[in-house]
């Protein structure tokens, strides 16, 4: 590869993260005002107005001009990368670069997604004459609950990867949640009730699976030189990757591993230029308790077929060696359909020290990994308190 | 005689309708390129390896081995199967994957098991679409 991306270290920063007003069933607020409201929490956070903006980054089922329009805001950068729900953390790449060319200054990063309640969601998009119905649906798979389940299986065949140990991320990730005030889900479970929660899509019961939930999430991305300005000490951008290798989960190139995070992490860590045990926080998509173990194993934390035992003894809890998904995650916060934007959000306010009861003490680095579509595209994102 | 089919029914595409026509005829073909040899699935008319244009169509001889598999509890509006039932990654013989609804099985993750041989059957949707689908076979 010529390319060589290490020049964008530390030239941007995240200058502001926000969710919407409230997040969880929300059956009288509207798609777009989830983006809204999570938009105007973020720029108060960044200390910017909307007319600091002049980049938008979106995705989901909406155009990336409906949101703009709501907003009232004339981007002269628009980004709307699509490639599922870690669309987001590729935008905080897509925004460096954009703001490193000199194409735009002030990047604005939107989510908003009424994934429960489903209030302004344009239908779902497969035609009968799509491949995914002709080659897919046909079979009576349902996309993410059947899809994410064919690598498990294959993985649990060959490293014996056991649900004992996929149900280790689900109790640890709710031991999270119960640290956070607005996380959705904060009862603590044990391994039992994941085994015994029912089974939606063998190897998955229902507590292996995400939540879904309605809510928005935003970031505001800007030059390092801009960040140092603003109120909120800046979260530099050390690291990024992403790579996609299929849309249709039967094209994956291998079930016993995920390429696409292979890819993205390679190159996050090369242009970082930090080794993985600097890493204090790691703020993961849980789309399932599977993904992150998986994502685990493909960014080099451990080897091929080692994620299982990786997160057992609770290793990932609060309290453990290495924590992850201090939000309470996709299983446990919020899952609106597009997570990615919330691993942001979180890893920003770690390394601010915003944390709160779940803060993890003295946390400079952190690593933001996210999944879109069916293992489909992955997305990798080092954030440092420290240029 | 059955109820009328309800689930999702594919609806072929100029690049798809060959396969589509075959599976009428009870053939499961797949593509071939005859610059780099690559055999794929699913329908393309360029090679996806080389993106050569000189891709034919072959006979798959339907022999195949259940790669990976979940078995599904929900299924989707329509589908003919109530309860759980299992759908494969199946690896054919001739080297490509696809997915199919693997049936005359148990769908009991303790008796299935990945690597499993196959072999394809056809069933008739609609008197438009016949999909494949595997079920176990006897190792020769």
């Amino acid at each position: 590869m010529s390319a060589d991306p290490r020049r964008l270290r530390g030239a941007v920063a995240i200058a502001g993260v926000g969710e919407s007003d409230e997040i969880g069933k929300l059956p009288d607020t509207s798609s777009l005002q989830l983006h809204m409201e999570a938009t105007h929490n973020a720029l108060a956070d960044a200390g910017l107005s909307k007319h600091d903006v002049d980049a938008v980054f979106t995705s989901g089922r909406n155009m990336a001009s409906d949101l703009p329009e709501y907003l009232g805001i004339r981007p002269r950068f628009v980004g709307g990368t699509q490639v599922g729900g870690c669309s987001f953390i590729l935008h905080v790449e897509h925004a460096m670069a954009a703001i490193s060319a000199g194409l735009c200054e002030v990047a604005l990063i939107t989510h908003g997604e009424s994934g429960y309640s489903r209030i302004a969601m344009p239908a779902p998009r497969w035609g009968d004459d799509s491949t995914n119905t002709q080659f897919e649906l046909v079979h009576g798979s349902v996309g993410p609950p059947t899809g994410y389940g064919f690598l498990t299986t294959r993985h649990m065949h060959e490293y014996g990867t056991t649900k004992e140990q996929m149900a280790e991320v689900a109790v640890a990730t709710r031991k999270w949640a119960a640290l956070n005030p607005r996380a959705f889900a904060r009862d603590p479970i044990t391994i039992e009730d994941v085994l015994r929660s029912r089974l939606i899509a063998w190897p998955f019961n229902l507590l292996d699976c995400c939540l879904v939930t309605d809510a928005g999430g935003a970031c505001v991305v800007t030059s390092a030189e801009r960040a140092r300005d603003l109120p909120k000490p800046p979260v530099y951008v050390l690291g990024t990757g992403e790579c996609t290798t299929h849309q249709m989960v039967s094209q994956m190139p291998s079930f016993n591993r995920w390429d696409a995070a292979v890819m993205s992490g390679e190159r996050a860590f090369r242009m970082a230029g930090v080794a993985h045990q600097d890493i204090d926080v790691a703020e993961f998509y849980d789309a399932f308790t599977i993904v992150p173990i998986l994502a685990l194993e493909a960014l080099g934390f451990c080897g091929p077929g080692e994620g299982g035992p990786f997160v057992a003894g609770q290793r990932t809890a609060p309290g453990g060696e290495f924590p992850m998904n201090t939000n309470g995650g996709g299983l446990s916060y919020t899952h609106t359909g597009m997570y990615g934007i919330f691993t942001i959000i979180e890893a920003v306010r770690q390394l601010r020290g915003e944390g709160g009861p779940r803060q993890v003490p003295g946390a400079r680095i952190a690593i933001c990994h996210g999944t879109g579509g069916i293992w489909s595209a992955a997305a990798t994102l080092i954030v440092s308190t420290d240029a | 005689m059955a109820e009328p089919y309800t689930g999702p029914l594919p609806k072929p595409t100029p690049e798809t309708r060959p396969f589509w026509d075959a599976a009428k005829q009870r053939r499961l073909v797949i593509q071939a390129c005859d610059d780099c040899g690559t055999r794929y699935f699913y329908p393309r008319p360029l090679c996806p390896s080389c993106l050569s244009r000189r891709v034919r169509w072959i006979d798959a001889s339907g022999r195949a081995r259940l790669h990976t598999y979940v078995i599904n509890h929900r299924p989707p509006r329509g589908f003919p199967v109530q309860g759980p039932f299992v759908i494969g990654i199946v690896e054919l013989e001739e080297g490509p994957r696809m997915m199919s609804h693997i049936v005359d099985v148990a769908p009991d993750p303790a008796v299935l098991h990945c690597d499993l041989p196959l072999e394809v059957v056809f069933e008739d949707l609609t008197p438009e679409i016949t999909v494949p689908k595997f079920r176990p076979r006897a190792e020769a």
